[in-house]
């Protein structure tokens, strides 16, 4: 064996072990969490700690699904990023159009405006949304999540767009003109399906920011019916005052974690060609 | 069957950048009229402003006596080719063909019967389900013209359509280009910074510079008889020679040479004369007036060999003349005396640059 194909064998296990040690370093905690959701309840106590477990259990899914209304849930937290994302993309992208295209008077400065939001911690936005959902009386209403989730998220879809927008080929636009497209026809028939990576991009990052929003989801809803999912999953632990229920909050997360896994895997093709996009001229 | 007319075209976007400046323009039907000029000449503008995409400053654009100044691109019955062809990505060849035509609600057997007309034409039966992705630069240049004349429109316009292609096929699809548009008669504007394309082409050419319009003639007269400086220096490949040179008693002296002075400049104190590289030969014997000087650089050409001549004005300046000699011998470094034929010379204004033929 020649001393360049040792050194490529070396290599390649270099490589692979490098892989292996990132993936367990990232996903050592979602791991956990998983492993946990399958043991009995004295394999999670039990110490020292067990961390592959010979008895696997499913009780605290079942548990999850029957004494609390978990299902419910899961379609609250659907309901509510669903919509905020669908309103994000369709009030962002003609936005983040008229911003790269139609050159409005300021447009650098709604930019900038659009730029400065984006800076706001939103739990210092937190008291004053509490008093607007009041003073509208929105409280354990979907509209008091709907409306801030969109507000958040406007600025990444707009910015993003916008970028996406400035860096298709103007002449496109001419050539649609000329072929008599109006400017929603344009918007809607012509660029539309040439930004769809982004589209799917920008509405999967809205569409988990939106499912993983905890703090305001606490403080606006208290109707248990009506809970999402992080809120729900974090109150399994605060039912009883002896016990943490290890069990059933480990299964709550990966039932909170499991759709949008299978959102990005489904995904994954666009939000790839999203994200590189305008990286290298298509 | 339609007219095109520019009315006092202007088109400022700041007091120091004004691109177009006073176009009067009339193209007729069967036309073929090319506007011909250096980059930033305000040809483009020109042509975008007949499109409709940008607005005029002042003026009118006119076809067939109907101002269509304030219409939309859409709203006009005008088809344009760009540069870079514009297809719509996503969609198929048979789509992008038929897209303008749906949003103008043709029916759809009048539809397919144009582009099956049109597809015949260019060879484009077989690329009818592909994306443009899937296509070559020859292609899709094809499909922008097939999109172009689907619509049967009462203008065409060309923006610079082969600049994209390499230069074996430029030259083909120029061949292609003057056969389809000659069969339509309709006015037809194109756009290009090459003479080539333009003298090929057209039927008429616009020469711009600095948003002003230069001459507007057809090749010949462009070429033979250019009206300037510009024109006669930006119009030819390789460039005529122009040299500044001195007059006494109503001629000119080009080193030992006295050339009589056309009627109208006899009594210029100095004058710019232009000889093109083609006019200036090796002397036969009986020539009347011919300049003496040695070849200095020689670029092969294949066809000929072009060659700069230094030679001495009267005042022992030397002077670099620009000749294309036969290529059967090596000529550097020889000295070798060149006829110049009066007929075939251009007189221009040193200040104004304007011709005196």
């Amino acid at each position: 064996m020649s001393s360049t194909s040792q050194n490529k064998i070396s290599f390649n296990l270099l490589f692979w072990l490098a892989v292996f040690v990132l993936c367990l370093f990232c996903l050592a905690p979602v791991l956990w969490q998983v492993l946990t959701s399958f043991k009995v309840n004295e394999d999670i106590a039990a110490i020292p700690n067990i961390y592959i477990p010979t008895r696997l259990t499913l009780d605290h899914y079942i548990e999850l699904f029957t004494r609390k209304p978990f299902l419910r849930y899961l379609l609250n937290s659907t309901f509510v990023s669903l919509v905020s994302t669908i309103l994000c993309l369709s009030i962002g992208t003609p936005a983040a159009y008229a911003i790269a295209r139609l050159r409005p008077l300021g447009g650098n400065l709604i930019q900038l405006g659009v730029l400065l939001v984006t800076l706001f911690p939103s739990i210092l936005l937190l008291q004053g949304l509490l008093e607007i959902v009041q003073f509208f009386q929105l409280g354990n209403n979907y509209l008091a999540l709907i409306i801030p989730y969109t507000a958040m998220n406007l600025p990444l879809t707009i910015l993003v767009m916008r970028s996406f927008f400035a860096q298709l080929p103007k002449e496109l636009e001419d050539a649609a003109k000329v072929d008599g497209y109006n400017t929603w026809q344009l918007l809607v028939q012509i660029l539309m399906p040439l930004t769809l990576p982004a589209l799917v991009t920008t509405g999967i990052l809205t569409f988990i920011a939106a499912w993983n929003e905890f703090i305001f989801a606490l403080t606006f809803i208290t109707e248990e019916t009506m809970k999402t999912i992080p809120v729900a999953s974090a109150q399994l632990g605060s039912a009883s005052v002896f016990e943490i229920p290890y069990g059933p909050i480990a299964a709550a997360t990966v039932v909170g974690t499991i759709p949008l896994v299978i959102l990005v895997l489904f995904f994954q093709r666009q939000i790839v060609q999203g994200l590189t996009a305008g990286a290298v001229k298509g | 069957m339609a007219k095109l007319q520019l009315i006092h075209l202007n088109k400022t976007f700041s007091p120091s950048v004004v691109p177009v400046k006073d176009i009067n323009l009339t193209v007729d039907d069967g036309e073929f009229l090319s506007l011909l000029g250096p980059s930033g000449c305000g040809k483009s503008t020109i042509l975008r402003m007949i499109a409709g995409l940008e607005e005029p400053t002042r003026g009118q654009v006119l076809i067939d006596d109907r101002d269509v100044t304030q219409l939309k691109p859409g709203d006009r019955n005008i088809a344009m080719v760009f540069q870079s062809y514009a297809l719509y990505p996503h969609m198929s060849v048979y789509q992008n063909l038929s897209a303008g035509l749906k949003l103008k609600k043709v029916p759809k057997d009048e539809s397919d019967r144009r582009i099956q007309t049109v597809s015949r034409i260019l060879g484009l039966e077989d690329l009818m389900q592909r994306k443009p992705g899937q296509l070559s630069g020859g292609q899709r240049q094809r499909v922008a013209v097939g999109r172009a004349l689907v619509r049967n429109p009462d203008v065409f316009l060309l923006d610079e359509p082969l600049s994209n292609l390499d230069a074996l096929l430029r030259e083909n699809v120029r061949a292609d280009l003057k056969q389809i548009f000659a069969a339509q008669s309709v006015p037809v504007v194109y756009v290009t910074h090459d003479q080539t394309e333009a003298m090929t082409l057209s039927t008429k050419v616009a020469v711009l510079n600095d948003g002003y319009l230069q001459q507007l003639d057809t090749p010949d007269r462009i070429y033979n008889h250019p009206a300037n400086q510009f024109v006669a220096s930006f119009v030819g490949s390789p460039r005529m020679n122009l040299i500044p040179v001195p007059c006494q008693t109503g001629q000119a002296l080009l080193g030992t040479c006295k050339i009589p002075l056309p009627t109208r400049a006899k009594t210029q104190p100095q004058i710019m004369l232009g000889i093109r590289p083609e006019h200036l030969q090796l002397a036969q014997p009986t020539d009347q007036y011919t300049l003496q000087g040695q070849v200095v650089l020689v670029e092969n050409l294949g066809m000929y060999k072009l060659s700069s001549i230094r030679t001495m004005s009267n005042q022992g300046l030397p002077i670099v003349l620009r000749s294309l000699l036969p290529p059967t011998e090596d000529w550097l470094n020889q000295t070798i005396t060149l006829a110049i034929s009066p007929n075939s010379l251009h007189w221009f204004d040193v200040q104004s640059g304007e011709t005196f033929t």
